[in-house]
């Protein structure tokens, strides 16, 4: 075994016993901080992998929230079985999208404005949807926080807690075995290159589509997960295009096309935004707009001065670059 | 449903089109020579906005008169973040431009937030509720004015890149850049002065529509997208195509909140986007 896979053991290690120390307060955040790293996992695979630029993630989220809970609520389909639905239906968005851009060669700029204009399409969709509830919300009935109800996904969240490990984990193994397989050589041929790919005789719809129905799938998973923890959906929230852009924000600081890059980028990102509320309630100046003001500026810096994220450099410090992880950072 | 509402409406629809028109010129003239997308636009205008009803707020200063110094200022303020954030990102990969500009975005937006709160707040002029009557149609006085600016403005830029000097430069730069450099073009400062004109045309797009509508910060994200919109379905890059666009858009608009709801009128403006994106990718009013 090498050096980087015994760390990350560790590291998990270290996370599963974590629960026993933690306090609500704690579990939220590491919640929020898995959650992010597995969404940040699912767009980089189609952006950091294979170069195409979404800023419409938050689609995916929204489609999978709304069609496991919408099927837990009308019909009781339990959420695992509602998952299958969920990344079904997000494949079959993200298959629309893909072909919609791909057949007609529709790249870069152009595409990442086809994927905010489907998102924006979609949310305002939702509000005018009144079976899940419209501008008004959709909410999943709420029982009492000391139960472990795995099989409706109701209960403690301390289930939530291993719940998001699993998926960052999980999102982690995935990109993994992307990366080190023959479609993460043909992703990032074509990121690098989509004319010497094709050349080369790689089908460049094909993978092009592959990709960006693995992170929808990814996503959905993620989707689901936000309906269950938090129990209320608005379209004003889940479709927003503020969301996408939460959700690019971790790879992006941690390093786009990495493997750590996106579970770097949201441990810091979320207790650097943590800090900013602690600091500011206790200055007693909790204005609407200030966290987000101090966002911008770590995004603008981050892409100015460290345009491949923090990881790699880091990755070079600790005598990790020979690992799969920035073999191409 | 009488023809005189529906033609009411549709010239509603085409006057406010005409606002949105020199807001989305702004976006293309940017996208057309500095090759960038100004992912910060609608955020511009929104600062735009907020400073005309800061002025009436303050002063009770028709918006119509701080045109000229707004129009200078936003210069100034494009021709700086070109000069600054910009232009060290040109040759960038595109996604890193796309979140340098969404970063700017994102700290605009929440600066207006924490300025000014969430409120919407409006400018109410002497005479904002005259209309003109001619034949069956009714036209707000105001929104004919604000028409009459954007026109005026367009044509004012259209002179300046077809008659100035440095607009011809600048139309050297964006048809053959290395030929525009081989003959000793200053290309930093051209395209400084570009984003300053585009970043003009949205400041004082902002100036007339914060007398048509209430203003709120959330306006700034929203018309970025809008902008989007009408530049690809005009065709990005294209100066006509955006005042078309603007036009189709704004039309489209008033008839979608006729038919539909209000508020489902911007589903139908992205339908369009991605319909054109589809099928005329290079936008409507465009040669391939």
């Amino acid at each position: 075994m090498n050096r980087s896979v015994v760390c990350l053991l560790a590291l998990l290690a270290v996370l599963l016993v974590l629960p026993l120390a933690l306090d609500r307060y704690l579990l939220a955040v590491m919640i929020l901080i898995f959650y992010f790293a597995f969404v940040g996992q699912a767009w980089n695979v189609m952006m950091g992998f294979c170069g195409q630029l979404s800023i419409g993630h938050a689609l995916y989220v929204g489609l999978g929230a709304y069609t496991a809970a919408a099927l837990y609520q009308h019909f009781g389909v339990i959420p695992w079985v509602g998952m299958l639905v969920a990344v079904a239906v997000c494949v079959i968005a993200a298959s629309i999208i893909g072909w919609l851009a791909f057949r007609f060669g529709i790249g870069g700029t152009y595409f990442a404005l086809l994927t905010i204009a489907f998102a924006e399409f979609t949310r305002i969709g939702f509000e005018h949807f009144d079976w899940v509830g419209g501008t008004g919300g959709f909410f999943l009935k709420v029982v009492q926080q000391d139960r472990f109800d795995l099989l409706n996904l109701r209960g403690h969240p301390v289930m939530f807690y291993y719940l998001a490990l699993a998926l960052a984990v999980g999102g982690f193994l995935v990109s993994a075995w992307l990366l080190r397989g023959r479609l993460g050589y043909y992703f990032r041929a074509i990121r690098d290159n989509e004319e010497a790919a094709r050349a080369a005789g790689v089908n460049v719809f094909r993978y092009k589509m592959y990709a960006v129905q693995i992170s929808a799938a990814m996503t959905a998973f993620a989707g689901v997960f936000f309906a269950f923890y938090y129990n209320n959906l608005f379209p004003e929230q889940i479709f927003h295009i503020s969301r996408s852009i939460e959700i690019i924000m971790a790879p992006i600081i941690g390093g786009i096309g990495t493997l750590f890059g996106p579970v770097l980028g949201a441990a810091v990102l979320t207790l650097v935004s943590e800090g900013i509320n602690a600091a500011l309630e206790v200055g007693g100046h909790e204005i609407p707009g200030v966290k987000q003001i101090l966002y911008g500026i770590a995004l603008g810096a981050s892409i100015m001065f460290m345009p491949h994220g923090i990881w790699p450099g880091i990755a070079r410090r600790l005598g990790f670059e020979r690992s799969q992880d920035d073999e191409d950072a | 449903m009488p023809l005189d509402a529906v033609l009411n409406i549709v010239a509603s629809g085409l006057l406010t089109g005409l606002v949105y028109g020199l807001m989305a010129l702004g976006l293309s003239v940017i996208y057309g020579v500095v090759r960038i997308v100004n992912f910060a636009h609608g955020e511009l205008m929104a600062t735009a906005m907020y400073a005309a009803v800061f002025a009436f707020a303050l002063a009770d200063i028709d918006p119509l008169w701080i045109l000229a110094p707004l129009a200078i200022g936003f210069f100034g303020i494009g021709y700086g973040l070109q000069r600054v954030l910009v232009n060290p990102f040109i040759g960038r990969p595109e996604h890193a431009q796309f979140i340098l500009l969404l970063a700017v975005a994102l700290i605009i937006v929440n600066v207006l937030l924490v300025a000014f709160g969430p409120d919407a707040r409006s400018v109410q002029v002497p005479y904002a509720l005259d209309s003109y009557e001619i034949g069956p149609l009714l036209i707000d006085k105001v929104r004919a004015i604000c028409a009459a600016v954007a026109l005026v403005t367009c044509a004012i830029l259209f002179a300046i890149f077809r008659y100035l000097s440095f607009g011809k430069a600048i139309r050297a730069c964006a048809d053959n850049l290395l030929g525009a450099q081989v003959v000793g073009l200053n290309v930093k400062h051209l395209y400084a002065l570009t984003f300053g004109l585009g970043t003009a045309c949205v400041g004082i797009a902002g100036c007339l529509m914060s007398m048509l509508i209430d203003v709120t910060p959330g306006l700034g994200p929203a018309y970025t997208l809008l902008a989007f919109v009408i530049v690809i379905i005009g065709g990005l890059g294209s100066m006509t195509g955006a005042l078309a666009g603007g036009v189709l858009i704004g039309v489209s608009e008033s008839v979608a909140g006729l038919l539909f709801t209000p508020s489902a009128k911007g589903m139908v403006s992205f339908a369009l986007m991605i319909l054109v994106l589809v099928f005329r990718p290079q936008g409507l009013f465009r040669a391939r």
